[in-house]
């Protein structure tokens, strides 16, 4: 089991949960699960079964864009964090 | 080694020409070695002061800045301080637009060089700071904007000095590593580097943000700076605020290096990376100095504390 951390932005979608379960061994996979306990995230997260421009994917630190992207495996302790493409902050 | 001999004519034109320092106790193995860059050395303390320089003197060379005319930008902190310096040496009045939730010690120098500040609410991030100070350029067509999420002004300063400096000092650089932000840095340098040295890596370091300054309120105002050239990029790191603290630390403590927030982050990947190099240079740029982070005391508070802190407030 792998847990996916919702950016406040989307937990409307989730019924206010910071976190979700999902199980896979792909971030395709987990995202895929997790779309079927929530699928009003579909939409948001992906576009045309790509990852939305706006949306960020790291599996623990590690953003999936410079890795497999969707394909990047994942295992039982990994954490998938979503976060929502944002500007700088002290700069 | 700085290429300026002598007297600088002026403050402004001392930007730049920073030293590079090797971090031979924070390197993790003998084969690899990490250098620094160290922007903290500019003139008001930051890397800024380069991206403040190219955007006012572009825009005053293709005439978009008339002379005496009032710059308005958002920046929590470092920009605004560069263009407030540069604007009160070339008589330009400066507003900046700044979250009401940065330290104290950036309105206190803003309001040294004589910048105005209009606040946004810091529950909005740096997002919410760039509508404000955007709806506010609308509304009165005397501002001049310089924006420095969306001026090739930015990327290009550091593509013309920033990059030739570091190739200058560590000819030998195989990995480049900063911070993102506007994505300035990267792009630039990562342009530059990536044409003399085939097979150069660049990596990011991005703030994993506190929720409470997340500030959107929809996916859709989600941003992506205009400059930034995400095609330059070979990795991207979250990094917490957790960690950017404790890589802070580590530079004071290790190598004596006094440095900004975003500086811990920078470093932690630039370990990182390196420990996974065989053999190799690895050079990382630090920002800014410790100086405008003093007041949120870094460097001695409860890292538990500190932590919960951190998640309200706009450091990086």
């Amino acid at each position: 089991m792998s847990t996916i951390l919702i950016p406040p932005v989307l937990r409307e979608n989730t019924g206010g949960n910071r976190t979700v379960d999902v199980t896979g061994g792909t971030v395709a996979e987990a995202l895929d699960d997790l779309f079927g306990k929530h699928p009003a995230l579909r939409d948001r997260v992906t576009e045309e079964g790509e990852l939305s421009r706006f949306i960020n994917v790291y599996v623990n630190d590690r953003d999936v864009r410079y890795r497999d992207g969707l394909e990047t495996a994942i295992g039982a302790d990994d954490t998938i964090i979503l976060l929502p493409a944002m500007a700088g902050g002290a700069r | 080694m700085p290429t300026t001999v002598g007297a600088a004519s002026d403050l402004v034109a001392a930007i730049g020409n920073t030293p590079m320092v090797e971090l031979r106790r924070l390197a993790p193995h003998d084969g690899v070695h990490l250098y620094a860059k160290l922007e903290g050395n500019n003139p008001t303390g930051s890397v800024k002061d380069r991206v403040a320089r190219a955007m006012i003197e572009t825009a005053l060379a293709d005439g978009s800045l008339t002379p005496g005319q009032t710059i308005l930008e958002p920046s929590s902190g470092n920009t605004g301080i560069s263009l407030a310096m540069i604007g009160s040496r070339l008589g330009h009045p400066v507003r900046i637009v700044m979250p009401d939730n940065t330290t104290t010690e950036r309105e206190q120098l803003l309001r040294l060089f004589g910048a105005g500040i209009v606040f946004s609410p810091g529950a909005e991030g740096s997002n919410g700071a760039i509508r404000l100070a955007q709806s506010l350029a609308d509304a009165d067509p005397s501002l001049f904007m310089p924006y420095q999420y969306g001026n090739e002004a930015n990327p290009r300063a550091h593509e013309e000095t920033t990059g030739p400096e570091i190739l200058q000092q560590v000819p030998e650089i195989n990995v480049f590593v900063a911070g993102l932000g506007t994505g300035g840095t990267l792009t630039g340098v990562g342009r530059f580097l990536k044409r003399a040295r085939p097979g150069m890596r660049i990596i990011a370091a991005e703030p994993l943000p506190g929720e409470q300054v997340q500030g959107l309120r929809s996916l859709e105002e989600g941003f992506v700076p205009p400059v930034l050239d995400e095609s330059v990029l070979d990795d991207r790191f979250l990094v917490s605020n957790r960690d950017a603290v404790i890589g802070l630390r580590r530079l004071l403590r290790e190598e004596g290096i006094f440095a900004g927030l975003s500086c811990g982050a920078a470093v932690a990947v630039a370990v990182r990376v390196a420990r996974e190099m065989e053999s190799g240079s690895v050079v990382v740029l630090l920002a800014d100095g410790g100086w405008k982070y003093l007041s949120a005391d870094l460097w001695s508070r409860d890292l538990d504390e500190l932590e919960h802190e951190l998640e309200g407030s706009l450091l990086w």
